[in-house]
């Protein structure tokens, strides 16, 4: 665990005793149950909006608390506990692209809203079925921007699209120009299909030429955080259930092979937790942002995924049962691998940026 | 000599295959072509069209759905060469075969081991002809793994037992007809205290109640027996034999899963590939890694087919167990399961659809496919109980005393 500051420790607190009070997995089963596309609840939005969740790497000058990615990650790993339906990681992103990339005109038309929850804003990157960020053909002609995007998260809430075009990002509002294909994947959240068509756009033009990599690092890194939650409550809820189910006439916490089991599993999520906090520091400090973002979401994928699958294995037939909870981190856990680089793009990119 | 009787062999043969192929022509509906039922219908409770009656009842009445099975039970008495030729002829015409389940993989298989006379006559010619489906009712909330803990206690009454008690995970047991259970009829004994008894599904005091399971999917249930009279005649074996009978047809079902849980079904893992990623001007898969990683799930699958051959030469020329079997259903299972991770990684988000638009029918049937897939690891004995069987049984690392 990463050491924090008093302000970090208060944080993490509220946001860890918030997610299991109010935002208990049954939450996220009444908004499955609803069936809204948007695929979240509301209410419970504005609640962490109004406790300036949606705020954190937002400048104070713009209604945020600029508390930074290390704090941001505390959050979202406690949300992600939970399996919390909410478009905060997702808001938190295009909050950053706009501090990034915007001028001062955007930042203050869009960062207090974002922060407040007035407005919700989401990414629009990939044009295919996998993380592919060289692949764009979306054009921008006199200010209106064409093409089409695939799986975007959040689609459904956002009000605000930060959009990548071939010459760089774009703000696009919902409205005209903009249509929607909703797609429904397993983890049975928002994703949708855009096209775009002359919509309005205007350029986040302050950025620099690594404005699109530095937004996706810190996509890649607060998904990580968001998986850290997930894999820490899959491997707590496993814990617990063999430290209490009896076959044998023993409880199968004795059985050596699973303690074998377990003690791996506390080894991998021990390092994807220095791995994701690492990331978040170093998004914090801006020093070597792409290389801790490789590592830290490649870590992720690789832990989560291995934990989800013996999350329901050792859970036994239960575990296959929709009545737990485990099937829906496995089934959130390959969306979320998929999402700003699958382990064999990061392990591509870790390579490139290591010169090899 | 050896030419002769060769000549004479070959010719049988041809007249068999002849025989099989002017029965597909004449009996299989063409528009049922390349259809089959997944998993020979355990899962699915769904009614069948008239096309698929038809080639049910006409495969049924010749006994060639269960080719190797007695005739005089119904089954179609051919020898493993005919089963062959049969299996190689319907796959030709893109023909399945309908008659399948629970009935057939497994409890068949040990009824005609263990079954009296009267029994096998009654049950056996209806699981050729599939009328009836079975629905094995072994486990309990409290025995899993631990099977031989369980307590649904089957009491004498003389004509009849009576039988109290739940099992779970009863897969089918909504459509079930009958059930084959293992219960408890002496309860000083955990082994020999298990009985081996067979339930109508329809006798007053039996409830079910479908379980929905991670891929959204209701395939079993939790099942009551509340007060149920079971006629005596239902016994197979002898009292007390059923834990016996009850694993011989664990070993039944263990060798169909791991093959089953491989799920060979819809397009390779290259044809795939080849389809959601780049191939270079050679035919190559462009992304080198990618190749190398269906490479090594192929190459495992082919010496996993190799090990399933050889368990089988090695039981028959035993006339026991191999040694080996105990391994295929991880082996198996497992790598099901790899190769179901790996599809989805080749396709992306396209490979995760849950329902609605943007998907085909088979992305998002492999997508349930994918999550049941996860069962085949557990069920049937879990690899971590197949570790245990092997480190203890085969390799005699026994627990320190
Ligand atoms: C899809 C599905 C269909 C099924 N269909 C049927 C059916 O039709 N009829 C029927 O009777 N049953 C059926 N089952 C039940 C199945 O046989 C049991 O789930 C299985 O025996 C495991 O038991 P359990 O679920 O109680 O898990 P548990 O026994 O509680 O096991 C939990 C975990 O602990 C591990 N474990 C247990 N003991 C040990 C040990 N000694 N050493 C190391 N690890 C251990 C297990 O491997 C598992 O990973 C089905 C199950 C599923 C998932």
């Amino acid at each position: 665990m990463a050491v924090l500051n008093e302000e970090q420790e208060m944080l993490r607190d509220m946001a860890r005793e918030w997610a299991a009070n109010e935002s208990p997995v049954t939450e996220f089963r009444k908004v499955r149950a609803s069936g809204a596309p948007e695929a979240f609840d509301r209410a419970a939005y504005a609640a962490m909006t109004e406790m300036g969740w949606a705020g954190i790497v937002i400048p104070e000058e713009h209604g945020g608390s600029d508390f930074g990615f290390l704090s941001a990650g505390l959050v979202v790993e406690e949300l992600g506990k939970t399996l919390t339906a909410t478009p905060i990681v997702m808001n938190t992103i295009a909050a950053s692209a706009i501090v990034l990339g915007g001028n001062d005109e955007q930042k203050a038309a869009w960062l207090p809203r974002l922060a407040s929850g007035a407005a919700i804003g989401t990414l629009a990157i990939d044009e295919g079925a996998k993380h592919d960020p060289a692949a764009i053909a979306t054009q921008v002609t006199d200010g209106k921007l064409s093409g089409t995007k695939a799986f975007v998260p959040e689609a459904h809430g956002a009000d605000l699209f930060v959009v990548a075009a071939k010459d760089g990002l774009y703000l696009v509002e919902k409205g005209d120009g903009v249509s929607l294909t909703t797609r429904n994947l397993t983890d049975q959240r928002s994703h949708a299909d855009l096209t775009f068509d002359g919509a309005k756009a205007q350029k986040l033009a302050n950025g620099g030429e690594s404005l699109l990599d530095d937004v996706l690092d810190r996509a890649r890194v607060l998904v990580a955080a968001e998986m850290l939650g997930m894999a820490q409550a899959v491997f707590e809820t496993t814990l617990d259930y063999l430290k209490q189910r009896v076959q044998f006439n023993q409880v199968l916490a004795t059985f050596q092979a699973l303690q074998h089991r377990m003690a791996d599993m506390f080894a991998d999520l021990a390092q994807m937790r220095s791995a994701v906090e690492a990331g978040l520091q170093a998004i914090d400090s801006g020093f070597g942002i792409a290389r801790a973002a490789t590592v830290a979401k490649a870590e992720a994928n690789r832990v989560m995924h291995k934990l989800s699958n013996e999350g329901i294995q050792l859970h036994g037939g239960i575990g296959m049962t929709d009545e737990y909870d485990v099937g829906f981190y496995l089934k959130r856990s390959r969306v979320l691998e998929a999402t700003w680089g699958s382990t064999s793009y990061l392990r591509d990119r870790f390579a490139a940026i290591g010169g090899y | 000599m050896a030419t002769v009787s060769q000549t004479d062999a070959d010719s049988g043969v041809d007249a068999f295959r002849e025989e099989v192929r002017t029965f597909v022509r004449e009996h299989f509906p063409q528009e049922l072509k390349g259809k089959s039922l997944a998993m020979g219908g355990v899962e699915i409770g769904g009614a069948e069209t008239p096309d698929q009656k038809a080639w049910r009842k006409a495969i049924g009445q010749r006994g060639w759905g269960t080719p190797t099975w007695p005739k005089e039970y119904g089954g179609g008495g051919l020898n493993r060469k005919q089963a062959a030729i049969l299996n190689e002829e319907l796959a030709r015409a893109g023909a399945y075969n309908p008659i399948g389940g629970m009935g057939v993989l497994m409890f068949g298989p040990t009824l005609l081991e263990y079954g009296n006379e009267a029994q096998k006559k009654e049950h056996i010619p209806p699981i050729c002809r599939g009328e009836i489906r079975w629905c094995q009712g072994y486990s309990e909330p409290n025995a899993g793994s631990d099977l031989a803990n369980l307590q649904t206690f089957a009491e004498d009454k003389g004509d009849h037992y009576l039988v109290n008690g739940q099992k779970t995970w009863t897969s089918g047991g909504q459509w079930a007809h009958k059930c084959f259970a293992i219960v408890r009829t002496d309860r000083s004994d955990k082994h020999n205290g298990i009985s081996f008894l067979l339930i109508d599904m329809d006798s007053p005091g039996v409830e079910v109640r479908p379980i929905t399971m991670i891929s959204g999917t209701s395939p079993f249930c939790e099942t009551f027996f509340t007060n149920v009279k079971v006629p005596k005649e239902n016994l197979v074996g002898k009292e007390g034999q059923g834990w016996t009978i009850g694993k011989r047809l664990l070993q039944h079902e263990r060798t169909n899963i791991s093959g089953a849980g491989a799920g060979r079904g819809g397009p390779s893992l290259s044809d795939l590939a080849k389809k959601h990623s780049q191939v270079d001007s050679n035919g190559k898969l462009a992304d080198q890694v990618l190749r190398d990683r269906i490479a090594d799930v192929e190459i495992r699958w082919s010496s996993f087919l190799l090990t399933a051959r050889r368990a089988v030469e090695e039981s028959k020329a035993q006339g026991g167990v191999s040694e080996i079997s105990s391994a295929l259903k991880k082996l198996g299972t497992k790598l099901g399961q790899e190769r179901a991770e790996l599809a989805i990684e080749i396709m992306g988000k396209q490979g995760l659809g849950w329902e609605g638009d943007g998907f085909t029918g088979p992305e998002l049937a492999g997508v349930r496919a994918w999550l049941y897939g996860k069962a085949t690891t557990i069920y049937g004995g879990s690899t971590e109980i197949q570790n245990n069987i092997i480190a203890k049984r085969v390799l005699g690392m026994l627990d320190h005393q």
